[in-house]
């Protein structure tokens, strides 16, 4: 784009699109996407935890031989690879060399790729977008994070988040209270005192602690109840301990192929219907419009990947989805951002209990980002890996399993709610 | 903080317990943040953009090299077309500056010049000086144009007297006996300036309405009163009691505080004390009865927040080592460029307003923020410092490094337009609402060791009634 002058405008004025009405794609010209031109042919996801015996080379290491092995190729097949890992100076270094290194893949490119904590799924969408453009046949994405060698808990220093000329003007944020000014708000615009709004929110990890403790690879594997969450202590008013994901050490990786060529493989293999992202644009940060309890991102990430994938009613058609659950918060407002809830009424399918894993929509079956904690990198095909066993059937611990899911939806919003990237990608046989 | 409770905490040390109470900075003021303020106080209703001058006075200045008062003028958004300079090694530096912009202004070589004196002094835990000293800063603007009151003329004296000194590189001052601070120094000096003025200006010393003049000691400060024969309602208060000794402040607190309460035609003889002394005397005009309500030192005090944790107060000034946590030790180092390219948004907290679409935004963008708009550079600056907002949303955040923890920040939309995020400072938890309103208040954000670097930016804080 030229910028010439004073003059010149960047792009076409647009009406904001506030949160309630819809974004109408029929004026927007749409590319062909992605819908059914790429297929997982094999996933590998390591046990999340706090692996103080284990490096980010080894998890590298350990997903990689279950997805491969999964996927039925050798690492010869593999024609290039896509790395996701965001904390990088905790673990493995800049660029894309480690993953290089570590598998020893025969010098095929392989590229590093981070957008917060969508970094996974990044990883996917690049490597699928490799294999769509016919510039591969076989590509690998692995996602990984080290995060236990901070000597501290939490994620470490936001400092530099944004660069260093924000460092000097913005509060030293955290992560739980960058997100609890949204349950703050949250709790204001829909007239909800701290206390209702705190039960509501302590139902969500209720749920997916239940789910955590049955799956074998999740980290925090306990049961808890209500009260002991409305009795944890604050982290961040109004989130207390369980309205928080765990810290964790994990990597997760997927091989991709072109769909025409999946039989070469498997007979089960799970296509992609969509990936897309959306980024803010700074309206959110510095402008008045937005109301501060949803994540417009997330809006607008999901409408586009429906469209994308041609699904009509999500409430409806996406029969699970693992989002991004940092803060209970964010799972809350994320089911009305992705339209499985009406604006406002998240309340009303989390207290009936839509979101169980034997609800309607159940909403992290594997325990979500709550049970296994947060490796940045590592998250967004963790919950990938989820999708794909689900749609498979095999799901580990056959109680797990889900009854004839079609569609599988993952979540990944990165950075903070006024601020922020979120990924939203759909699969289905 | 009452002095009860510095008593309570280190009296074992043999201190004695007396009355009163002393200013205590918050954890995140200090000398140049408390300056400010004052200088907004000082210049609330009157024009910024005619000050052509910035004068700071201070004996606890944070930098030795990087001048003081050019960083207070930045967080000002005063223009770069003016002068500034920094009065420091004496607790009569406020007065020297004082003196000097009268000259200045009189001389014709400046119009208007904003004067400030702050300290925020250190003191060994312990120490006599801890209840006698508080925090605090005045200002004042002298001009030749609608004054409150003229400067008539000023008499000083001279002595290298070593009663209190702090040599390059130390942390806390010395002291030398408190009887011979009290009997060679207040005794001696504080009647030598003041007769030295009466003799040179031909004045009676019951011709002023009020006398400010400090004395660290009570009963001396009555008793230079009954040597010199001041009548008791012409005494001005030191705030020793309610303040503490504010060191170069002191004496421009005390102008401030006669002038709240002054009638046209008074006359006001403010007195310094440090290496000898400065007398300057001032005639009330006319012009005191349109001066704009100001917060001034009443509004002030009325409004304070007690410590009651010695502790605490030992920590703010890092007096303590405190565990914060590892989090806490990351390491920042300053990137000075920056700072210097971005002082407008972190020193000034200026950002643009869109000529096209009117939107205010920080910090400063080329492309407008508003969807609807999309100008490219069609900018002009806009200053938020003295914009007043409401709270959008906010957290108290025990995870974050803080000293006074829960670190409270939050959204802040501001009147006028625009909203980003910021600290919020001098409140409770349970006292932030959603839709409270807020102003803007420039304070230290961090201390940079590795790079002998203060970071300051700006937060926000409940309007102080």
């Amino acid at each position: 784009m030229m910028l010439v002058g004073s003059m010149v405008t960047l792009g076409r004025p647009r009406r904001y699109v506030s949160e309630d009405k819809r974004i109408n794609m029929g004026k927007i010209e749409m590319a062909e996407g992605i819908k059914d031109k790429v297929a997982i042919i094999g996933m590998g996801c390591t046990e999340f935890g706090e692996l103080w015996n284990k490096s980010a080379e080894d998890l590298m290491v350990d997903a990689f031989k279950e997805c491969i092995e999964d996927a039925g190729v050798e690492k010869k097949d593999i024609q290039a690879a896509w790395l996701g890992v965001h904390f990088e100076e905790q673990s493995v270094g800049k660029g894309a060399t480690s993953l290089a290194l570590t598998l020893k893949l025969p010098f095929i490119p392989v590229t590093r790729v981070d957008n917060f904590c969508a970094t996974g799924t990044e990883a996917l969408r690049g490597a699928c977008y490799a294999v769509a453009s016919g510039a591969y046949n076989i590509a690998l994405a692995l996602g990984v994070e080290k995060l236990k060698d901070t000597g501290y808990g939490g994620l470490p220093g936001f400092r530099n988040l944004m660069g260093p000329k924000n460092t000097l003007i913005m509060p030293k944020f955290t992560a739980p209270g960058a997100f609890a000014m949204m349950a703050t708000k949250y709790f204001a615009v829909y007239g909800l005192s701290p206390d209702e709004g705190k039960r509501m929110l302590s139902k969500v990890s209720v749920k997916s602690h239940h789910n955590g403790a049955l799956n074998p690879k999740a980290h925090l594997r306990r049961e808890v109840t209500e009260e002991q969450i409305m009795n944890a202590p604050i982290i961040a008013w109004p989130l207390g301990l369980f309205d928080c994901c765990g810290v964790s050490d994990g990597s997760a990786a997927a091989i991709v192929t072109r769909a025409d060529m999946t039989k070469n493989f498997r007979a089960d293999p799970v296509y992609i219907k969509s990936l897309q992202i959306a980024l803010s644009s700074g309206e959110e940060l510095m402008y008045t419009k937005w109301d501060g309890a949803h994540v417009e991102t997330g809006y607008r990430a999901g409408a586009l990947a429906y469209n994308e994938a041609g699904i009509k009613d999500p409430r409806k058609e996406v029969s699970m989805a693992e989002v991004h659950d940092c803060f209970s918060i964010t799972e809350a407002v994320t089911m009305e951002d992705l339209q499985f809830s009406l604006r406002g009424r998240v309340k009303d399918d989390i207290e009936a209990g839509r979101f169980n894993l034997d609800g309607e929509q159940p909403i992290q079956p594997d325990g979500g980002l709550k049970c296994f904690g947060h490796p940045i990198g590592a998250s967004g095909l963790r919950m990938m890996y989820e999708m794909y066993k689900q749609l498979q059937g095999k799901a580990q611990q056959p109680e797990r399993q889900l009854k004839n899911p079609k569609i599988g939806l993952t979540h990944n919003m990165g950075g903070f709610p006024a601020m922020n990237v979120v990924s939203v990608a759909i699969v289905g046989l | 903080m009452n002095h009860n409770t510095i008593f309570l905490s280190v009296g074992f040390l043999g201190t004695f317990p007396a009355p009163g109470e002393n200013a205590v900075a918050n954890y995140d003021e200090d000398t140049l943040s408390m300056a400010v303020a004052a200088d907004i106080d000082c210049l609330s209703g009157m024009e910024r953009e005619r000050v052509d001058g910035l004068y700071l006075a201070t004996t606890s200045q944070p930098y030795l090299l990087r001048q003081n008062s050019a960083i207070v003028a930045t967080a000002l958004d005063l223009q770069p077309g003016i002068r500034t300079a920094d009065f420091v090694g004496s607790t009569k530096a406020g007065t020297s500056a004082l003196l000097s912009a009268c000259d200045a202004v009189k001389g014709e070589t400046s119009s208007s010049i904003l004067v400030c004196a702050s300290d925020c002094r250190l003191s060994k835990p312990g120490s006599s000086q801890e209840p006698l000293y508080g925090d605090g800063a005045a200002a004042l603007l002298v001009g030749r144009d609608d004054v409150i009151a003229t400067f008539e003329g000023s008499y000083s004296v001279s002595y290298d007297f070593p009663d209190r000194w702090r040599a390059a590189g130390e942390k806390f001052e010395h002291a030398w006996e408190d009887r011979f601070i009290r009997d060679e120094g207040y005794a001696r000096m504080i009647p030598e300036v003041i007769s030295g003025l009466l003799k040179k200006y031909n004045l009676n010393i019951n011709d002023f309405a009020k006398m400010a003049y400090p004395c660290l000691y009570a009963r001396e400060h009555s008793a230079i009163a009954k040597r010199l024969g001041i009548e008791a309602g012409r005494i001005q208060d030191t705030l020793l009691d309610k303040i503490g000794d504010t060191g170069s402040a002191s004496p421009l607190m005390m102008l401030a505080a006669a002038l709240e309460d002054a009638k046209p035609g008074d006359n006001i003889l403010v007195v310094s004390f440090g290496n000898g002394g400065d007398a300057l005397f001032f005639k009330v005009t006319e012009g005191i009865k349109r001066l704009a309500d100001r917060r001034g030192v009443k509004k002030n005090l009325a409004s304070k927040k007690e410590l009651a944790s010695y502790e605490k107060y030992l920590a703010f000034r890092n007096l303590a080592p405190m565990d914060l946590g590892m989090r806490a030790e990351e390491s920042v180092r300053t990137p000075m460029s920056t700072l210097f390219r971005e002082r407008k948004s972190i020193l000034s907290l200026c950002g643009s307003k869109c000529k096209r679409c009117g939107t205010p935004q920080y910090p400063a963008q080329r492309v407008c923020v508003n969807p609807d708009c999309g100008a490219v550079d069609e900018m002009e600056s806009y200053r938020f410092s003295d914009k007043n907002g409401i709270i959008f949303t906010y957290t108290g955040d025990n995870l974050a490094a803080s000293i006074d923890p829960p670190a409270i920040y939050g959204f802040v939309d501001f009147e006028g337009g625009g909203r980003f995020w910021f600290d919020l400072t001098d409140c409770d938890l349970d006292s932030v609402k959603v839709g409270m309103p807020v102003q803007m208040t420039f304070r230290r954000r961090y201390v940079d060791d590795a790079s002998g670097v203060y970071g300051y930016s700006w937060k926000a804080t409940p309007i102080r009634v």
